[in-house]
């Protein structure tokens, strides 16, 4: 063989493995998706997303409840997860060298590593047992704890993304410091940033081992924060160890419906931050 | 009549890094209206002593300056001195176009005056009309004022930083080797437009390229490793420098 073949059958092999590589990544994703409209399609309707559940035993019902519920407690783990993330990040990427954002980034990291488990009760020891009832407040608590540090990472790394020439030629302009930051650096950074925020949400909508401490779950729809909630994963949670046949069901189309509010928060983020110009020229 | 003041004087200034001396006590004046190039070697300090005038070195990891920096008479590291104002007063264009990618070509060239306020629609329209005139640029870009500044080439871009610059009028335009990232027909467009830009202002150049200062500047500074060694008229520089290391700088024996 000459070197020129050589070469050629080493290449091909070599972007034989990465595509083996690409099909073994994306297979199970492929799979679960299937099963869970293979399951679950067939399960949703209407009803499902406007009912409140049957009661055992009965057919139909919906998970109305959840669907609220974790709106709810979502929502309120990113009010308060999304600015104080943001602020740190913003914080470590504007001053990286000082003693505390070196602090910040280190627990921050730690943070990102520990189990979900462990901040689900660590909230219960700090809010539920003092207040002997389980809550969804809690539940956002702790997925805020969740959230904060992936938000700051996330600000901080897309903040580092933005060229320094910027931030020169906007303080040569005479903008102030704080300006700079907000309308030049936050401002380019914006599209990654809220990307990377819509992961976090989409990652701690899907968890269920800390609301299993704090939020608890409810049969039936509330709006008061300060009492147990129901919540998508809980569902499928409860759903799914349960006995009955129809609830497997259940919590195979409560899991679809998941994914689904998933799906509607990220593209929706898609259209909040289009790009207001195109990349292209002219 | 009273003497004129020069429009941008140092005295014994020096630049620090640290404990880096980048610029050692140099004392220069700078006339009104006329173009003054800053050359020497990579590192000589030229660009540090560039940014002191508009206080950009202190943003600088360590950067902190001794000696005074005058602008008009006052020093600009005075103590009542607004950073912010001294900035509207001395402009800046870099050695890369640097337009704000999440602006317009017009929010581009009003950046800087819409951080000031105060000024009607149809104002903004006039100036950003007339600063994109007086950086050659308005007839390219008249009829796509509202699309994305990233979709202009290299040279249009730094024409635009060069918009966005002068449109708040500053005093003083310091250009840090302005057209070293451009091609030689956007480096003509530049060098054309600093004739048309010293009767307005006063314009600080830092330059590698010695027939760029001898062609477009009236006066030219040496810089080697961080002292001033010879300053004067650049036509004197070039054929009869006092100095034998400008000589072998400019001879282009070193450097």
């Amino acid at each position: 063989m000459n070197r020129r073949t050589v070469r050629r059958v080493k290449s091909n092999v070599m972007v034989g493995i990465m595509m083996a590589a690409v099909i073994v990544a994306v297979l199970p994703l492929l799979f679960i998706l299937a099963s869970l409209l293979l399951r679950g399609a067939s399960s949703l309707s209407l009803a499902f997303f406007t009912h409140l559940p049957a009661p055992a035993g009965e057919s139909g019902g919906g998970v109305l409840h959840a669907i609220v519920g974790t709106l709810i407690i979502v929502g309120m783990a990113s009010l308060a997860g999304i600015p104080i993330g943001a602020g740190a990040g913003v914080y470590c990427a504007e001053y990286p060298g000082s003693r505390l954002s070196l602090v910040t980034r280190f627990v921050s990291d730690v943070m990102n590593g520990t189990p979900s488990i462990v901040v689900g009760v660590f909230a219960w020891t700090i809010i539920v047992a003092p207040q002997h009832h389980y809550s969804a407040l809690a539940g956002s608590a702790a997925l805020a704890i969740l959230m904060i540090p992936m938000v700051m990472r996330t600000t901080e790394e897309l903040l580092k993304l933005v060229p320094n020439s910027l931030r020169e030629a906007a303080l040569a302009l005479g903008y102030a410091r704080w300006r700079t930051t907000l309308s030049v650096m936050l401002r380019t950074a914006l599209p990654g940033i809220v990307t990377g925020t819509l992961l976090a949400i989409a990652r701690i909508a899907g968890e269920t081992a800390p609301l299993l401490f704090t939020a608890l779950g409810n049969q039936y729809l509330s709006f008061r924060p300060n009492a147990p909630m129901a919540a998508l994963p809980l569902v499928v949670f409860t759903y799914s160890i349960g006995p009955y046949e129809e609830w497997h069901r259940f919590a195979w189309a409560a899991a679809l419906v998941l994914i689904l509010v998933v799906l509607v928060l990220s593209i929706a983020a898609r259209f909040a931050t289009r790009q207001r110009f195109g990349a292209t020229r002219d | 009549m009273t003497e004129v003041l020069p429009r941008v004087q140092t005295s014994s200034l020096t630049a620090i890094y640290g404990k880096v001396a980048a610029v050692k006590s140099v004392t220069l004046e700078f006339a009104a209206n006329q173009v003054h190039a800053l050359i020497g070697p990579s590192g000589c300090g030229k660009s540090t002593f560039l940014r002191t005038i508009n206080r950009m070195h202190e943003m600088s990891v360590g950067g902190w300056v001794t000696g005074k920096v005058l602008l008009d008479g006052a020093d600009v590291y005075g103590p009542d001195v607004s950073v912010i104002q001294l900035r509207r007063r001395v402009g800046m264009v870099f050695q890369k176009p640097t337009p704000f990618p999440t602006k317009s070509i017009y929010g581009n060239v009003a950046a800087g005056l819409v951080i000031e306020g105060g000024r009607s629609r149809a104002e903004l329209d006039r100036i950003v009309e007339r600063s994109l005139q007086r950086a050659a640029l308005w007839d390219e870009v008249k009829d796509r004022l509202k699309t994305s500044a990233m979709a202009l080439s290299g040279g249009q871009q730094q024409r635009l930083c060069l918009a966005r610059t002068i449109a708040p009028e500053p005093e003083v335009i310091l250009l840090d080797e302005p057209t070293a990232s451009l091609d030689p027909q956007g480096t003509q467009r530049i060098e054309e437009l600093m004739f048309e830009l010293k009767r307005d202002f006063t314009i600080i150049i830092v330059t590698h390229n010695m027939q760029q200062a001898a062609r477009v500047s009236d006066t030219t500074t040496f810089f080697y490793l961080g002292s001033m060694i010879e300053h004067g008229a650049t036509r004197q520089m070039f054929t009869t420098p006092a100095n034998e290391q400008t000589e072998a700088y400019i001879t282009g024996r070193f450097g």
